[in-house]
């Protein structure tokens, strides 16, 4: 299966993944609209030290201990998607209490939020993926 | 090939999970006393507080069931284990005979005996979906509620009655809340904030008496209340093992497997031990997502696959009016502790590895620490410094950084 994979080599710490990300999961068409004057809160954070830096977003695992420790049954795995029913999450932070990546984060509303490879928005590449300048986050089998 | 399954909450969903990796031919068949679709059993005081719905808390979609091919028996209670002919007794004496058997029967709250309890009208524990229609019917907005135990299913109760009753007292005889998981002094941190929220409490006593509507405590004090809510502890349902000669100790004794000491009978859940790896010993952890992955591991091994369930340690996350606490592990060996009196954290270092961990208020990222203790890294591994200040993967080797980032998981 196809998944987001960094190469922190070629990454330049721009953060534009996380405007991308932000700006595919706001449902609005125009970027400046989604996201001029606003905080954001994509699900692909860049971590960042000296001059290293690296995107990190949800890797879903073939085996996620998020799905096998959701208590509210919110996460699942669709086509080895990691999926998160945000209907159903109640903000009680299991997920965050496992995931060894630190890839899943609470929303403004409280409840989780991560990445979804796009699956919803855009139906081939990720955005982030796709406008990543120095190909640092690529969409691929491995 | 015949599995039949005592329970319908998370052990025994991971059962019928596990089972269905495996083989997707054999009869699977469900019995559970509660009457209800599989439901998660911590969202009661969430459904309380509005959060969610009968139809969003179910622990599995509807139609569950029927896809995984499980026949149910809901409402209906086993009441004998018969390890030599393979049968499992009910509740109206029928018979039902088994290949193998799962025990997910997980706990039932204790209630300690204390004078005058059945004088109490209106009172209840908080463990089930009844339950908490139970206390939702004898609530109105000036009801006075009383609740025994400031451990972390009295204290969720106590959350989700916030606003919706006139006053809320937790009584507990330890000297600080949430003893399993907080020292004290981030037990003093959450305490205030509940405070904050409304909630009143009385440390370091009990009730010695009740009467109908109020409870006499040993300091003397006297603790009016409309309701009563008991949430003193919870006790493994083991009997139906122990009845039938299975290895019990405070919980139903499995091995890695998961299996008991009886062949072709598998246990998991809350009425069952785990080995904890942290803790280097066997302990009960009373935890959906242990209850989930031991049941998994048991629906595996009884469907004739491979699995082992050997990285189980303790974990919670837990939260209240907005104020995240995310704990693991066992509290041993040298601690660093840094708090700026709302935000709280401390680690806990011994023989090069991460033992256990406390986080109040900034809790994000925060797997990244338990896999520290699940794992067992080295801490001479990585760059402490950075892994003190935040859970990042920053703190990691380029190299290993490179193979989490960059292969399949
Ligand atoms: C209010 C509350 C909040 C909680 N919050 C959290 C949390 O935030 N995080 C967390 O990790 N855990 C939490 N827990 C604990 C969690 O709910 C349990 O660890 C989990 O439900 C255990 O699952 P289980 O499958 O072992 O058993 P249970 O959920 O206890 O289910 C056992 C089932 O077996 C049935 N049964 C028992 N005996 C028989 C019999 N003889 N015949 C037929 N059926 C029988 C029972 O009716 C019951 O339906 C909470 C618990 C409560 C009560």
């Amino acid at each position: 299966m196809k998944r987001v994979y960094v190469n922190e080599e070629w990454c330049l710490g721009c953060h534009l993944c996380e405007y991308y990300c932000a700006f595919a999961n706001s449902h609005v068409n125009d970027m400046a609209k989604a996201l001029k004057g606003k905080e954001i809160h994509p699900n692909i954070r860049i971590e960042e030290k000296g001059d290293i830096s690296f995107a990190v977003s949800c890797r879903h695992c073939k085996d996620p201990l998020c799905v096998k420790s959701c208590i509210s049954g919110a996460l699942s795995i669709d086509d080895g998607v990691v999926r998160i029913n945000r209907d159903k999450c109640v903000g009680c932070y299991t997920c965050v209490l496992v995931c060894p990546y630190g890839a899943i984060l609470p929303s403004p509303s409280g409840v989780m939020q991560k990445c979804e490879l796009c699956v919803e928005n855009e139906g081939g590449m990720p955005n982030c993926v796709m406008h990543c300048p120095n190909s640092a986050i690529v969409f691929e089998e491995r | 090939m015949k599995y039949v399954i005592i329970g319908n909450s998370a052990a025994a969903v991971g059962c019928v999970e596990g089972i269905r990796k495996v083989d997707g031919e054999g009869e699977i068949l469900l019995i559970s006393s509660e009457p209800h679709h599989t439901y998660s059993r911590p969202l009661i005081s969430y459904l309380l507080m509005g959060k969610t719905d009968s139809e969003r808390m179910k622990y599995r979609p509807e139609g569950f069931y029927e896809r995984n091919a499980c026949k149910t028996m809901l409402g209906r209670a086993v009441t004998k284990i018969s390890p030599d002919s393979k049968k499992i007794t009910l509740d109206d004496g029928s018979e039902v005979s088994y290949d193998k058997l799962m025990v997910a029967t997980g706990s039932s709250p204790f209630i300690p005996p204390i004078a005058g309890y059945d004088k109490v009208k209106n009172k209840t524990t908080f463990m089930s979906l009844d339950d908490a229609k139970e206390l939702e019917s004898m609530l109105t907005t000036d009801s006075d509620v009383m609740i025994l135990g400031a451990g972390l299913i009295g204290l969720k109760c106590a959350e989700c009655l916030i606003g919706k009753v006139k006053s809320i007292t937790v009584v507990d005889m330890a000297p600080r809340i949430l003893p399993s998981i907080l020292d004290a002094d981030g037990a003093a941190i959450v305490q205030k904030h509940l405070e904050k929220c409304g909630v009143k409490f009385i440390l370091e006593d009990s009730s010695s008496e009740f009467s109908e509507n109020s409870a006499k405590l040993k300091s003397g004090k006297t603790v009016k209340f409309d309701a009563l809510v008991m949430a003193v502890g919870v006790r493994p349902n083991i009997s139906l093992v122990s009845e039938c000669g299975g290895k019990v100790n405070k919980g139903v004794y499995t091995d890695e497997k998961c299996a008991t000491s009886i062949k072709d009978i598998y246990a998991g859940g809350d009425c069952s031990e785990s080995f904890d790896s942290a803790l280097g010993d066997v302990r009960i952890l009373a935890l959906l997502p242990n209850a989930y992955m031991q049941g998994l591991t048991a629906g595996t091994n009884m469907a004739g696959g491979e699995a082992v369930y050997d990285k189980a340690i303790p974990m919670n996350a837990i939260g209240f009016c907005g104020l995240h606490i995310i704990t693991a592990g066992v509290y041993e060996g040298d601690a660093y502790i840094k708090t700026d009196g709302e935000n709280y954290k401390a680690l806990f270092c011994k023989d090069n590895m991460l033992k256990g961990f406390i986080l109040i208020g900034d809790v994000a990222r925060a797997g990244i620490y338990t896999s520290l203790i699940r794992e067992k890294t080295p801490l001479n591994t990585l760059d402490f410094e950075l892994i003190k200040d935040k859970p990042q993967l920053m703190a990691f080797a380029r190299k290993e950084r490179k193979s989490r980032l960059g292969e399949e998981v």
